[in-house]
Parts: structure tokens; sequence; C-alpha cells
């Protein structure tokens, strides 16, 4: 009890307040520390000779003229490195019968897509290496390219790797009403009054990170460090030893400033394999960095997905199912996740939405392209795009409002937690209260007005409104959830936190930023949690000799899972400094109270200590209980229970140029709900990142392969990275409702402009062209593609597509389903 | 090999260089100055962008000996006694960067297109920066950044700002 009133003023929080990055000092004035920076003394230039065919073998290769180059130090080919290279590891065996036909890192007698490395040049110089490329004679014998998923399932197919029976790597499978999570999906198609379907095209993306992949090897003794332009160094360090045999802990990896990934740098490249394995062979520092073309053509890709979706209702607009079948093309090869992708998107396709049925099937297919894998959503952008097209589709057969359709069949407010007919359970939100403050913030009504009167006009200028009511599954992961679906790690995050003797505190964590902006969101969580000064906080992470435990970013994972792995680590922190207060303050330490960074004696006023001194005093150890040790220091493992669901509501207003096919986005805006925002600032910026990304594959970007397998869009003059002219401005908000999965509330942010924005973008462009028979335009919408839909019917893609194969051709021969090259039928 | 006396951030280097050198090759690996960053090849994305005499250049689009005679300024030059050009202060401030590669080039972009325009429109300023790519930010910060710049630079003049590098808000 208190005997005199205290001041009760309560510090201020750090979270919520739009804290300028502590990142930026360096970023700002050119002080980085980029791999490709890195200079050592002795060390070697790695450059790589890439396959100029798709699928070939290889009949003749000499080495001896480049290996009498100036400068040259080693030449490697595949033979050379056979035995020791091992295969680019797939922690993701999404089937028990899954064919992996295996990834070597340089190719040893046959290529599988254009780009694969056949052999090495190593010299002092980064030039002399690139040059003595050019003195590699090599011969190939061609075979027949396989690029067309649809062409490829068929019976009697050219097959991309010649010891596998089909193209097809796996058939996934989800079933509702199997696992017990829906009714049955057949029965209930055979009962609806209505039922929709549609193709859609999900078109292979490059993740175009700025900063081109790079990594630098240094050997020392029988240990080895690499520097890497990677997402994951944790990950990297448990693949290498597996891969190559060097033991783990011989291995430190350092993920130095890393310019950009969006999942583009979650891989095992196998440049990073070859790296290690030319400096163990000669004892010397080596560099690999590759040129924009390089990356484009060999870094993984993204999506690539041709997509199946019916959907089944009642007259009144209730959905009664949902049946997807997925081709995904996996490219030649199996990567780190590349089969887990779609099978992650397979759980959210019923979206916010109560259907009572739901089937997923997804076959992996192989093509002679470059493997796919993690893009910004991995698995949830295709997911969302299917679901928000077709509710669309279904509101235009039903006669009613995308948005009343919608509204009839989401989740309701009060109806939180929600366990889904895909068996996930949403733990919070209000999809109402988004969608009435997205409205707000883009001013619906006048601009349905617009629309009416440019309608009416005959506007050669349509206008058009498009909506994306989307949620996704982040926070990856709870690793029990993982292991059930046969993904080969865990989910858990680490952190632990350091009071150093002067106050000061190192914060350590697993997660490993890439432009994030992780040390100023710790160092504000940490302030809150141990009441020290923002600036008194060092946010250390990516380096596996500093971190020893992570699993690293992707997965909008590093707030929800590895920010409150810092939470419990100060929680820690303060448990241990509670004993030596007590015993400092000669208190009982349930007397004491925490608050502001100082313990106190309640009711005695005066008596208290800061936790930065208690610091100090168990550094110095004179004086502290007996029983424990002198150290206020922990660390702690962070497994999450369940996924954290974001959600938010897109709206985005498109002028479309019937007369020329251009589109221009009038107006977009959004609510987002994330839970609880740690830093407004860096969502806001995260908001912006995802939303340019999810519109430019509606709008720009597409890696297209021609007939030959040859990637046309290798350099950024074809693969279309939008620029500043390129995007409109935002209009961004938020609604709060924190998750409940963990005590920081946070849902994660990283994905979620990506991942909804690009359905309603189409959605959009549709609606203003609807009334002129369009009912699809092909990603994405080109000024060609959407005037060919408006002018000739279909969906624009296939003149565009032509001497391509882009999309795996356009055919298809599945019933109900409207062939690419005629005009579209509507629903059934 | 041909012999190039530059002065890059204002300091005078004298090297042999091979003729097909690129300027950002020279400046990246001859001379240390690895704050301008190499980005694509075939300069679209604007990352290389410095001041070669005044006027900003994708730096891999000059060969090292054209900038022979010449003064060039990169992102390490700008800030002048340890106080941010107010660009710089201005992407920091409205958060106009995440990873940050880009933002060398955008910086010295920037700086130019103030030169040219000391009060420029949002359009302009997107027309201004449309030849240097950012994958992370959707470009609406940096436009912010610009625009708070030229506030900054248009009532106080250039090089006023009172931050320091590191300086939080």
């Amino acid at each position: 009890m208190t005997l005199v009133d205290e001041p009760q003023t309560e510090p201020a929080k750090e979270i919520g307040q739009a804290r300028r990055r502590k990142e930026d000092a360096r970023l700002i004035t050119g002080k980085t520390t980029w791999t490709d920076n890195m200079v050592l003394p002795g060390m070697l230039h790695m450059a790589v000779l890439r396959s100029p065919v798709a699928h070939a073998t290889i009949s003749h290769l000499d080495v001896s003229a480049a290996q009498a180059r100036p400068g040259v130090v080693a030449v490697y080919t595949g033979a050379d490195l056979a035995d020791e290279q091992g295969s680019i590891p797939c922690a993701w065996p999404v089937t028990p019968d899954m064919v992996n036909p295996g990834h070597p890192s340089i190719a040893v007698d046959r290529v599988n897509h254009v780009g694969e490395a056949v052999a090495l040049v190593v010299a002092r110089s980064r030039t002399a290496a690139v040059d003595a490329l050019e003195a590699i004679d090599i011969d190939y014998e061609s075979l027949p390219v396989v690029l067309d998923m649809e062409q490829a399932v068929q019976e009697g197919a050219d097959l991309v790797h010649a010891h596998t029976s089909s193209n097809t790597s796996y058939h996934f499978v989800f079933d509702a009403g199997e696992a017990g999570t829906g009714t049955d999906t057949d029965q209930a198609f055979a009962d609806a009054e209505v039922t929709v379907s549609r193709r859609f095209v999900q078109q292979r993306l490059i993740p175009a990170f700025m900063e081109p992949r790079s990594v630098v090897v240094q050997p020392v003794g029988d240990n080895y460090t690499m520097w890497s332009a990677t997402q994951v160094p944790h990950i990297l360090r448990v693949m290498l030893a597996s891969v190559t045999g060097v033991p783990e802990h011989k291995l430190r990896v350092i993920a130095p400033d890393v310019g950009g990934g969006f999942g583009g740098k979650l891989q095992v490249n196998p440049e990073e394999i070859l790296s290690l394995l030319v400096a163990r062979r000669l004892g010397k520092p080596v560099k690999w960095t590759e040129t924009r073309s390089e990356s484009l053509m060999t870094a993984h890709h993204g999506r690539d997905q041709v997509q199946f979706i019916d959907v089944a209702a009642d007259r009144e607009g209730n959905v009664k199912a949902l049946r997807v079948r997925l081709l995904a093309d996996m490219g030649a090869y199996l990567r780190l996740i590349t089969p887990g992708v779609p099978a992650l998107g397979a759980f959210m396709f019923p979206g916010i939405y109560k259907f009572p049925a739901y089937r997923f099937e997804c076959d992996g297919v192989f093509t002679n392209k470059v493997p796919t894998d993690a893009y910004r959503g991995a698995g949830r952008p295709e997911a969302t795009f299917a679901i928000e097209r077709i509710m669309d589709e279904l509101a235009v057969e039903l006669g009613m409002d995308p948005l009343e359709l919608r509204r009839k069949n989401w989740i309701n407010a009060d109806e939180f937690p929600f366990t889904t007919v895909a068996g996930l359970s949403y733990d919070s939100g209000d999809y109402g209260m988004a969608t009435d403050q997205a409205l707000e913030l883009l001013g619906y009504d006048e601009l349905r007005a617009e629309q009416q009167r440019r309608r009416e006009g005959g506007d050669p200028v349509q206008l058009g409104i498009g909506f994306s009511t989307f949620t996704e599954m982040c926070g990856l992961a709870p690793s029990r959830v993982l292991g059930s679906l046969a993904f080969g790690a865990g989910g858990w995050e680490q952190a632990s936190i350091r009071m150093l003797p002067t106050g000061k505190v190192e914060v350590v964590t697993g997660s490993t930023p890439h432009g994030q902006g992780h040390e100023t969101a710790w160092s504000q969580i940490v302030a809150d949690s141990l009441g020290v000064p923002f600036d008194d906080v060092e946010v250390l992470h990516g380096d596996t000799a500093i971190s020893p435990r992570g699993l690293d970013t992707y997965g909008s994972r590093s707030l929800v899972v590895g920010g409150t792995a810092v939470v419990k680590a100060a929680e820690k922190v303060v448990a241990k400094a509670r004993k030596v207060a007590a015993h400092l303050l000669e208190a009982s330490e349930d007397d004491l109270e925490f608050r502001g960074g100082s313990f106190s004696v309640k009711g005695t006023p005066g008596a208290s200590i800061p936790i930065q001194q208690i610091a100090g005093a168990v550094f110095a150890a004179h004086d502290y209980p007996e029983g424990i040790e002198p150290s206020i220091d922990a660390e702690a493992t962070f497994d999450p229970e369940n996924f954290s669901f974001p959600h938010g509501t897109h709206i985005c207003a498109m002028e479309v140029d019937t007369e020329t096919g251009h589109v221009t986005i009038r107006k977009y805006a959004c609510i987002d709900d994330i839970g609880t925002i740690v830093n407004p600032l860096i969502v806001e910026g995260q908001i912006h990142g995802g939303l340019a990304q999810g519109i430019s594959q509606a709008l720009y970007e597409e890696a297209i392969y021609d007939a030959d397998g040859n990637l046309t869009t290798g350099t950024f003059v074809d693969y279309l990275v939008p620029s500043a002219m390129d995007l409109p401005h935002f209009d961004t908000g938020n609604t709060v409702h924190p998750a409940t999965s963990n005590p920081l509330g946070a849902k994660g942010v990283g994905e979620a402009g990506c991942i909804a924005s690009t359905p309603a973008v189409v959605n959009a462009a549709l609606d203003a062209v609807r009334h002129l028979g369009v009912t699809d335009i092909r990603m994405p919408l080109t000024p060609e593609r959407v005037w060919r839909a408006i002018h000739l019917g279909g969906d624009g893609g296939d003149r565009a597509a032509e001497g391509s194969n882009a999309y795996g051709g356009a055919r298809t021969t599945e019933s109900g389903v409207e062939s690419a090259t005629g005009t579209q039928g509507g629903a059934q | 090999m041909t012999q190039i006396t530059v002065r890059v951030d204002g300091v005078s280097y004298t090297d042999d260089v091979e003729p097909r050198t690129l300027l950002v090759h020279h400046l990246r690996e001859q001379l240390g100055k690895v704050g301008t960053v190499v980005g694509c090849d075939t300069s679209n994305c604007g990352a290389c962008t410095v001041h070669l005499d005044g006027q900003s250049v994708k730096s891999c689009t000059v060969l090292a000996v054209q900038a022979d005679g010449s003064e060039v300024t990169t992102i390490e030059g700008v800030a002048e006694g340890g106080v941010l050009h107010p660009v710089q202060k201005a992407f920091h401030e409205m958060h106009g960067l995440q990873c940050g590669f880009c933002t060398p080039g955008m910086i010295m972009a920037s700086i130019d297109l103030l030169k040219e325009n000391p009060s420029p429109s949002e359009l302009e300023i997107r027309e201004g920066i449309e030849g240097n790519l950012c994958r992370c930010t959707g470009y609406q910060n940096i436009v912010r950044a610009v625009q708070q710049a030229a506030g900054e630079m248009g009532s106080h003049g250039t090089h006023t700002a009172p931050e320091t590098t590191g300086a939080q808000a």
C-alpha cells in the first residue's frame, strides 16, 4: 500500500512511434557493406559460362584455351566438380512420392534451361575471368524443349528429365471433405444453382531485387566464411553443410547489407555452392557477383500457374463450394521451396469467405525454364488473385454488386475466431470496417457517378472500380504445422539480449533484414520492454557467428515471430534483473515495481535502481544474490501456435482508353489491418512497396520465354520494373485488430500490398469495359492486350504471346472452361 | 592502359586504366568508392548515378577515360563537414528508402533534378527520377522526400541542414 502518491506519468511508448530509421545513416551516405564491396588479400574472381540453349546434351567441352588466358588461375567444368557438388536442396517435399530429379549446381553432361552453369573461370580479376569465358569451346546437341505446361502433362510429352517417367513432379491435394473441415465438394457442385468456371493465368515474374546476388568465400584453414547477398544466412549455412560436406561448425555465413530480396534471395544458389567448392579447392578467397542479365536469367522466378477455378452458389449469392485445379510451373529443377509455393497457396484460395466445401489439386510441372520459387507472397498472391477475380465473375453471373456478394459471404467481425474450410483458424479482424473506410478513402460514390456519366456519354475513356477484400496467412510459421506439411524446418525465431556494462543494450536477432528496418523496430520494442532509450539499443543480425540461431526473414514473419522472441527475451532480462534489484535495494522481489526502466520499492520513494545500472552491477559482480549467476543477459525462442492473418480492402479506380487500350490508375485506396503497428512509417513504406509490385504484376511485368526457351526479358530494357512515372499515388490507411497469437498483436505487413493489389487492378479494368463484352484480360494488361480484348474478343493474350510460350500456351480442353483462343463465354 | 586524372569527392586520383573500363568500375574497384553501386548492365536502373562536372550521369554509361580531367561527386561526397545534404536528410525523414541499394543514385539524381528545377511538381519529380529504379518503396516516399528537400533548399538555400548523419527524428 502506498502512503505517498508517486508521480504516475507513464513513460512515452516507443511502439507506435514513426521513428526514423537507424539503418538510413549508412545507406544515405554510401557507407555500406554490400557483399560486392568486399575485397580480401589474394581474392580471386569467378565467372560463369552459361548455357545458351534450353535443353541439350553437352557433346564437346574444351577449356584448355581459357586455362591459358592471362590471369586465369583455374577453369572447372561440371565433370571436375561432379563428385563434390551434390544437389541443390529442396526443403519441401509436398507429397511422399514427389519426384525430385536432382539439381546440380553446374551441368555435367546435360543442360535443362538457358542460363544453367556449364563452366567456371577463376582469375585474378573479374575482367580476366569474363574474358576467358569466350575461349571455352563447347558444343551442344539439342533435345526437344518443353515449355508449355498444358502440353507437358499430356501422355507421351517430351520429357525435361529423361530419367523420370513424366513431367509431373507431384500431385498435391487438399480436400476439405476428406480433411473434415468441409462438406463434399463434388456433391456441392452437383447441387448448385449457379456455377462459374474460369481459367486464369498467373504469369511468370522475376523478383528483380535491386542488388544483384554476390558471394565471397574466404577459406581459413579448414574453416570457411561466406558473405552472401542472401535473406537466409542461417538456412544457407545448414544447407551448405549438407550439400558440400563441410561441417556446419566450420562454416560461418554473413549477410551484410543486403539490397532487397522479395523471396528472390530465399534460396541456396548454385553459385553459392560453386564459390565454396572453388575456394576449398584453391585455398583462396573467391568472389562471384552476377550481372543483371545473369540475375534475370538464373535467379529463381516466381508465380507461373495456370488456374482452373470453379465456384458454386445459390441464386441469392450464398457461396456453396470452391474447386481449384492448378498447373504450377516448377521450371527445370526443384530449388529450396519450389514445390511448396503453390501448396502454401492451397490454404488461401477460400480467402475471407465462408465456403462450406473446398477442394484443391495442384500438379507441379517441369519445364525447360529457370526454377520458380518464393516471390513476395509465395502462393498467396496467386490464391488471392483467383478468389477475388472469380468473386467478381460470380457477381456478374448473379447480377449482383461485387461488394454486396462479398459482404454476404465474408466472415463477420463477431464470428472470430473462425475456422475456415481450409482448416485455418482466423483470429481477428473486421472486413466490413476496413471496406467502409476504404470506400470513404477512395471517394467511391463520386467515382461510381462519374463511371455512370462516362458510360452513358459513350466516353472513349471508360472508368472502372475493382475490389480486393483479402486476407493472407503470415507469421510463418508454427513448427508443428510445418512438420505436418513435410516442410524441412521449423518456423520459430530466436533473440537474445546482452546488457553491456555501461547499460547499453545489444539485441541479437535470428531474423535477417534486407530493407525492412529491423534495427529500428527491434530497438523500439526493446526500449519499451526494458525502459531504456531507443538510442541505447543496437540490433545485431545476419552473421551466424553473432546470431547463432535463426530462421531468417520471409513470409511476413520477422515482427510476428522474431519480434516476439525479442519481447520474450526482454521479459527474461527483467526477471533476472529483478532478483539483483531486490538484493541491492534490500527489498522483497514482490515489493518491486518495474517502470520506465527502473525497479523501485513500492511505497518507498527514492528507493530505486535503473536496469541499466544493474547491468553494470552484475558486470562488476561484487555484490549480487547468492545462488544466481552474475548476468542478466537472456535469450528466447518463440514458436508461434498459429499463423497471423492480416486482411484489408483494396480498391482501384481505373481509366481505360478504349481506343488505345492504355490503362491509367485514377486512384488507389486501401485499408489494411496488420494488427498492432510498431512503426507506422515503416508500415506505410512496406504497403507502398507491396502495392508497387502487385500493381506491376497486373500492368507491366512478365518473364517471357520464346519458343526455343530463351528468356526474351533478360535485361531491364525488356523486363519492366516500373519507374516513378508508371505508378500512382497510393492512399493508405489501417484498422487495428491485434493478432491473438503473439503478445505484440502484430500480424505482418511485408506481403500485404503485393498480395492484395493485383486482383483489384484487374477487376477495375474489367469493370471499365465489361459492358463492351470483355470478361477477362490476361496479365500484364498491356495496351495491346486491352485493345484486343475490347475489339477482338478473348482475353487479349494470344496475339501478344504469339511466337512465345510465356503462358505455357493458351489451350485447354477442360469442359466449361473457355478456350483462350475464342471469345469468353461467360458463366455456365 | 591509359593514364587518367579524376578528382573524386575533392581528392585527385591519377591511375592507369584500361580504355574499356567504365567509370563506375574505376570508382568502385580502383578508388574504393563503393558507395556508388552497380544495379544493371543496360543503364536502366540508375543506381550508379554520380555527378560528372556537376551533371548527373549514370557512371556505367561513361568510360573512365572520358572522365579524365573531370570532377566527380559521388554519394560519399555530398555531405559536407558531416552535415547531410538536404536531399539526404529528406530521404531519411520521409522514409524514402528501404534496402537502400538504389538510394545513392536516387539521391544524386534528385540533387540534379532540384538544381534544374528548384520547385518541381509531383509529376515533375516522377519524371525527373524516371531513370532511377527502386524496387522497395513504390516511389511515393521518394517523391515526398524530394518535395521536402525542395522546400528546405528553397527557404534556406542549400546546405543549411542542421541535422548530422545518423541523427534521429
